[in-house]
């Protein structure tokens, strides 16, 4: 009996022990991207002045006459970006707000994994639609629109990161207690009022974090807008011509053949360091207004 | 006294999915007096209150059969709108249930939602509301903050006053005091006996003393039947039926 006991007590130690380095791996991973983010930052910045880096606004590193300002790399995430949330954000507010609201149960069952093969098709797959179809389509209607530009590319992201907003948002709006729907029922309300006056704002932190999530997923998409956007670095913020974002320029060095060590290699770091910078900064916002949002409720 | 039947339920049979809740019950409630719900746990005191502002509505698989007429208006026919007639038939529920919003904003919610915009009409009726709901005194400088940083009992009355803010004549309390310690009752105890001289009051209690303490009738229900109703003192004192009895002395619930 002692010794089976002890058999049990040595299994169990084993698969804990098991699953602390699982865990310890993910965080030794991060700790080796911080680490090899900033050590080859360090280098970049022993040759480029912070300040440069910071506010000229051209980037040529592979020119002769190099200039290192992130600037027209961080305009072009911002214009990809901004239309990526301008189709998300309403599109997925007002699919939450029908699921959670509105529809039955059985078109809540169907709706919802619709929604959510969305998020399943390959960003690839999404990179050639924006540039085969969406582009030429708009073409139709807008002569000027360059055969790369931000707009197909950040109308396509918004469509993709539709179910990652609505979801989300949903989960918030599910969230809210059934009582102050109630309440707000027993006053005479409307079902629109309902949804829009007390559900809507009781699950604000909630909804403010999914969007705040899904402004960090458009940042750190990289396949749809290396594929339709362009490779110019612009200051500009048109979304009708070719521009590149931060993650563009990195796939476009790291496929390329720039040596090792070199100040070229070392952009692909500092653009990583700014990237992750940005969306880490957001990840937490996000996770502070969601944990707000669990407290009020639980 | 005078007396005026404000609601009528005819024949309700009431069901969740397959399972009947309430069975035939008819019963009539006088305007300006307080009738008390009673009977054990899940005999349907809940569902009964809920059917007078259709609440029950909401949920999905809930059927209802019979008439309660309001005035005389039927609120189960077909070209009734439900969500006017709302106003006229308040609610107070068991877990106090205030906005996540100001103090204010509570109390205006169901006149903003009506399309008013007055300002001063506004804060007439919120100060009006909190002081009927006797809270005026404790929050009027504080009209700004969060209802939900106020106390369980303060919260129950904001909710009160957000009731009473759209001027309804009757005002359904499910289980008020429930979740509220004994002074905090008191307090609501004390407002309810004072709201029946200008509104109809039906509250559902599992506390006997209460029913004693502020009705003047008393409907007793045991497993979706109304076994016995009438004026609280006789219910209390001489009950017609053996169940009565028995739940009043004690003996389950
Ligand atoms: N949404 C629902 N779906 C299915 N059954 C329900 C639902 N709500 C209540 N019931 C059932 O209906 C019966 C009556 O419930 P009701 O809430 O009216 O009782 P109650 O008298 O208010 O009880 P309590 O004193 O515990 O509040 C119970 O058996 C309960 O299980
Ligand atoms: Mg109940």
């Amino acid at each position: 009996m002692l010794k089976k006991n002890n058999i049990v007590k040595f299994k169990e130690m084993l698969i804990e022990r098991l699953l602390l380095c699982c865990s310890l791996l993910s965080v030794f991973t991060t700790a080796a991207i911080i680490y090899v983010l900033l050590s080859e930052s360090i280098g970049f910045f022993k040759e480029v002045r912070i300040i440069d880096f910071l506010t000229d606004t051209q980037w040529t590193p592979m020119f002769t006459n190099k200039h290192f300002g992130i600037l027209p790399l961080l305009c072009g995430t911002l214009v990809t970006t901004l239309i990526a949330i301008g189709v998300a954000v309403p599109a997925g507010l007002i699919s939450a707000i029908y699921l959670s609201e509105y529809a039955t149960d059985k078109m809540r069952h169907i709706i919802k994994p619709l929604l959510e093969i969305l998020a399943a098709v390959p960003t690839v797959v999404y990179g050639y639609f924006a540039l085969l179809f969406v582009t030429p389509l708009l073409k139709q209607f807008i002569p000027g629109l360059s055969g790369f530009n931000a707009l197909s590319a950040g109308l396509v992201m918004g469509i993709m990161i539709i179910p990652l907003v609505s979801s989300l948002s949903e989960d918030a709006m599910h969230a809210v207690p059934m009582g102050l729907r109630e309440g707000a029922y027993a006053l005479g309300s409307r079902k629109i009022q309902v949804a829009f006056k007390i559900v809507f704002p009781a699950a604000l932190s909630g909804i403010t974090a999914a969007v705040i999530l899904a402004v960090s997923r458009a940042i750190g998409e990289t396949m749809i807008v290396a594929i339709a956007a362009g490779q110019q670095p612009k200051f500009t913020m048109n979304p009708l011509v070719p521009i590149e974002t931060i993650t563009a320029y990195i796939v476009q060095i790291s496929l390329g053949d720039t040596p090792h060590g070199t100040l070229e290699y070392q952009t692909i770091f500092v653009c990583g360091m700014t990237l992750f910078v940005l969306t880490f900064v957001l990840n937490v916002i996000s996770f502070k207004l969601k944990r707000r949002f669990q407290e009020i409720y639980e | 006294m005078e007396q005026e039947i404000i609601i009528q339920i005819k024949d309700a049979d009431s069901f969740y999915g397959p399972k009947q809740i309430l069975k035939n019950v008819t019963l009539d409630f006088q305007a300006k007096t307080v009738t008390a719900l009673m009977g054990p746990s899940g005999c349907g005191k809940s569902t009964l209150i809920r059917c007078l502002n259709r609440m029950n509505d909401l949920i999905p698989r809930f059927r209802f059969e019979g008439k309660v007429l309001y005035k005389g208006i039927d609120l189960y026919a077909k070209d009734v709108d439900i969500t006017d007639l709302r106003r006229e038939i308040g609610m107070v529920f068991q877990k106090p249930n205030p906005f996540p919003k100001s103090i204010y904003e509570n109390v205006a919610y169901g006149v903003r939602i009506q399309g008013i915009t007055n300002r001063e009409f506004i804060d007439g009726i919120v100060e009006e509301s909190l002081k009927r709901a006797a809270l005026w005194e404790e929050v009027k400088d504080r009209l700004h903050e969060p209802a939900l940083s106020l106390s369980g009992g303060q919260q129950q009355r904001i909710c009160i006053a957000r009731a009473l803010a759209v001027k309804p004549h009757v005002i359904l309390f499910d289980e008020p005091c429930s979740a509220l310690d004994p002074i905090a009752t008191a307090k609501i105890e004390e407002l309810i006996t004072e709201l029946k001289k200008n509104y109809t009051i039906i509250v559902v209690t599992h506390n006997t003393a209460q029913a004693a303490r502020v009705s003047d009738f008393t409907a007793f229900l045991y497993l979706g039947d109304l076994v016995e109703f009438g004026p609280t003192a006789k219910i209390f004192t001489v009950p017609q039926d053996k169940r009565t009895e028995e739940y009043l002395t004690g003996k389950f619930g």
